[in-house]
């Protein structure tokens, strides 16, 4: 499903890097449909913390979800200066409210290390590999892991 | 193609072909056992045994020889169109049905409800025709037996002066004419003046000669004639033999203009090779011509156009909103668009609309099997099948409609005797109809039976615990004690109807499909039961709320009325909760706010807006909102694919400005405490179980 799990298929996968948290993230380039400015939403009863609404993206009913808060960070305040990406999880499609987006990342497939296991919480869970970049590195977020089937809360 | 993919292409076809099937065996009871109706039936139980033998479907194969053996019997008139055979005849088309469906379903055959029918098709058939066993595919032999007993007519028309000047036109005539069967048409022009100058322009000159073939009788062409016959010099004649008659008619016309010889003989080509057109006696079937499309690519087609015309009223207000001068062309463009929007958006629901008829189909046998099981004689008699509603709805009716059909023979319908004793005839009738009135589909079942027993259902009621024993009930709160759930009538569980789940089962589909079901009734005269249906379900009238900030929609068909509280209306129950006193009733009233985990605006119920709402679980309610907005259509989108079920919130819609509003489910608002979420404040406490 991942084209980066073998090391023959492609040898360069693009990434979008972002700030959620005020850390460094990235997702994959294929997942993610557009970027959009923060616009108000519609509240949703009885979601989660993370839930924040549901947008009108071209007639469909998107729900908006803050990446910052579902990692367990603080929640992120939304301002006209923060960002929405537009993701897509097979058939499924997501906003997920960042703080900004950074630039779009190509590297090789090599470059891509296994994230080292530790003490695993949800933000760790989600995190699928580890890109090194000059001092510091770059989580790449797993968004099937990340984003459950369904987002209403269990009744 | 893959083997799976021919072997679906394969099903499909045989429902279509078990339609004609119905539909033949249908006008076979109705008495319309024409040749023409037997072969339709023939041949689509061939077709199915052909199609089935390839894919080595023994069990449709063997039963559809046997069927067909008999039809094919029939069909020679050797075998006389009883009441029996129809009889046995309907049951094999059903057991046919089940028989593909087993075989769609890769499911053995039930032998215990085919192996009787075999038997009784058998029964009609000697011994000669079962020894052919043995069944080669061989084509079809399509039979032109020609029509034995038509003649030809020779239709001499001359129309007048006042033809003419009432606007009636020849040619209309003429190519009604042909549509009857094979013309030849000529024209004589000797009446016209020889000098123009005498020529009167509203004259009519002109003679048709008309010779049409393989008619029964003149009938159809002095119908066609009736309204113009007084305007016109008309003769009709009959010719027996190979156009006699045509050639003593012509030459005395002496035509001029055109030659009669010219005319006659391609005539007489046509009755010596003795081909007469095959069946041109009457109007040939038309086979509908049907698309079949992937009902995603329809679904998708619809969202579009749902989208289109929520772009269009972001456009207009929009428009309105940058103050343009009126003189700008740019409104009347707009009106058109709005139009256009309006009629792509309507096309596209007709797409998905279908007729009831394959539904009523349905009833049809489900009506027999139950007449059979009761030992009732039942005529069910289906009306408006060609309306139509949307696919949805057609699929989601099947039960219900089962449901009220069995349990209007089982307890509406009497027994035949007990029929014939209260003076009506032993069959009873049952009218199955469906009609469309101002935006809703009406759907009617009609029984001449005794009428619901009123005494009987409140006694039940009663000893159920439904109603106390001193309610005072009046006519029509009796018969909706019928949509109680747990209620049900039959004295003892017949294995037909009476379950125990009865007609609330059915209310509460018909409920979620947007509709609403009335019952009215007459001692002995019988009992109708009304579901009036929205005709489509992604578009629905809204009342457009506002409550703590956000906007909403509740569906207007669940509002009875909208009060403005005054405070002696108000009495507090509970800590939180309050009842609304409405003429002499006390409703409780749910804080829609409250309940749905908002802040709202106004703390005070009297500077809010009561919705005085009916529910399945509540038989009244007030819902406390903030304000009415506004009431409009609002294409519905569902929420389930994007972000899950939110309890109290059946979807969404897009308002003109973009926004997205939530539409309130009334029913699960009232019915259930919301769910307890983590990090959110626990409002609920028994608001929602205040109903009496």
């Amino acid at each position: 499903m991942q084209p980066h799990d073998d090391p023959k298929s492609a040898k360069q996968i693009e990434f979008v890097t972002l700030v959620a948290g005020k850390q460094s993230f990235c997702i994959e380039i294929t997942q993610i449909r557009e970027i959009r400015r923060w616009s108000p939403v519609t509240l949703l009863p009885h979601s989660p913390n993370y839930v924040l609404g549901v947008i009108n993206l071209r007639g469909a009913v998107i729900p908006i979800l803050d990446l910052a808060a579902k990692l367990g960070f603080d929640a992120i305040e939304p301002t006209e200066r923060h960002v929405i990406i537009i993701a897509a999880i097979e058939e499924r499609i997501v906003g997920l409210l960042v703080e900004s987006v950074s630039e779009i990342l190509g590297v090789g497939v090599d470059m891509v290390r296994d994230t080292p296991r530790a003490s695993e919480d949800m933000s760790t869970q989600a995190i699928q590999g580890i890109i090194p970049v000059k001092d510091d590195m770059i989580k790449i977020i797993s968004l099937d892991a990340l984003i459950p089937a369904t987002l209403a809360a269990a009744a | 193609m893959t083997d799976s993919a021919i072997l679906d292409a394969f099903f499909e076809e045989c429902e279509d072909l078990l339609v004609a099937l119905s539909d033949g065996l249908e006008d076979m009871r109705d008495g319309k056992a024409d040749s023409e109706t037997v072969n339709a039936v023939f041949r689509s139980v061939h077709s199915i045994k052909g199609a089935a033998g390839a894919f080595s479907l023994e069990d449709l194969v063997g039963f559809a020889h046997i069927f067909e053996t008999v039809l094919d019997e029939v069909r020679a008139n050797r075998l006389a169109t009883d009441d029996g055979l129809l009889r046995v005849l309907q049951r094999a088309g059903d057991i046919l049905a089940d028989l593909v469906d087993a075989a769609r379903d890769d499911l053995p055959a039930d032998r215990d409800q085919v192996d009787p029918v075999l038997k009784e098709l058998e029964s009609f058939l000697s011994a000669d025709d079962l020894a052919e066993e043995e069944f080669v595919f061989e084509a079809l032999t399509l039979d032109f037996d020609a029509p034995q007993d038509t003649t030809r007519y020779l239709v001499s028309f001359c129309p007048n002066k006042e033809f003419y000047a009432t606007g009636n036109d020849p040619a209309l005539i003429i190519t009604a004419l042909q549509e009857l069967g094979q013309c030849e048409i000529a024209v004589d022009a000797t009446s016209l003046p020889d000098e123009l100058t005498s020529f009167d322009w509203d004259e009519g000159y002109l003679t048709w000669e008309i010779s049409i073939d393989g008619q029964q009788s003149d009938l159809p062409i002095r119908e066609i004639f009736q309204f113009v016959d007084d305007l016109c010099a008309l003769q009709i004649t009959e010719v027996h033999s190979s156009g006699d008659a045509f050639e003593e008619i012509i030459p005395a016309s002496e035509t001029e203009v055109v030659p009669p010889t010219a005319v006659i003989e391609p005539v007489q080509d046509v009755l010596a090779t003795e081909a007469p057109p095959a069946k041109a006696d009457r109007p040939v079937k038309k086979s509908a011509s049907t698309l079949r499309v992937d009902p995603e690519r329809v679904d998708r087609l619809i969202n579009a156009v749902g989208e289109l015309i929520i772009n269009q009223s972001v456009i207009s207000q929009r428009i309105d909103e940058a103050a343009l001068p009126n003189s700008a062309d740019l409104h009347g463009d707009l009106d058109d668009y709005k139009l256009l929007a309006r009629e792509i958006q309507e096309g596209v629901m007709a797409i998905r609309a279908q007729p009831v008829k394959p539904l009523f189909q349905r009833m049809l046998r489900i009506a027999r099997e139950a007449a059979d099981a009761t030992g009732k004689d039942v005529n069910l008699v289906t009306e408006g099948e060609a309306t139509e509603v949307d696919k949805i709805v057609v699929e989601r009716l099947a039960d219900p409609l089962t449901h009220m059909i069995r349990n209007a023979i089982d307890h509406g319908i009497e027994l035949p005797e007990v029929r014939v004793k209260s003076g009506k005839s032993a069959a009873g009738t049952l009218r199955l109809t469906a009609s469309q009135r101002s935006g809703s589909i009406v759907i009617e079942i009609i029984d001449d039976g005794a009428g619901l027993n009123r005494d009987r259902i409140r006694e039940i009621a009663v000893s159920k615990g439904l109603i106390p024993a001193d309610a005072q009930l009046s006519e029509q709160e009796i018969d909706h004690l019928l949509f109680a759930p747990g209620f049900s009538t039959a004295k003892e569980v017949t294995n037909l109807s009476g379950r125990g789940v009865g007609m609330d089962v059915v209310k509460t589909a018909i409920t979620a499909l947007g509709g609403r079901i009335t019952i009215s009734s007459f001692a002995g005269q019988g009992t109708t039961f009304s579901i009036t249906l929205p005709l489509t379900l992604a578009v629905m009238d809204g009342m457009i709320i506002h409550i703590g900030g956000q906007t909403m929609v509740v569906p207007i068909s669940s509002i009875l009325e909208s009060i403005r509280p005054v405070p002696a209306d108000l009495s507090q129950i509970g800590l939180h909760s309050h009842l609304l006193r409405i003429r002499g009733e006390f409703v409780p009233i749910v804080d829609l706010a409250q309940r749905l985990g908002i802040e709202p605006r106004a703390t005070e119920l009297t500077d809010r807006v009561l919705l005085l709402i009916q529910t399945e679980s509540v038989a009244q309610c007030a819902l406390a909102v903030d304000d009415i907005l506004d009431q409009r259509q609002v294409v519905v989108k569902s929420m389930q694919g994007s972000y899950g079920e939110i309890s109290g919130v059946s979807g969404a819609t897009i308002l003109g400005d973009g926004k997205i509003a939530l539409i309130i489910d009334p029913d699960a608002i009232t019915a259930a405490p919301p769910p307890e979420t983590i990090g959110q404040r626990q409002t609920i406490k028994d608001v929602a179980h205040a109903a009496p």
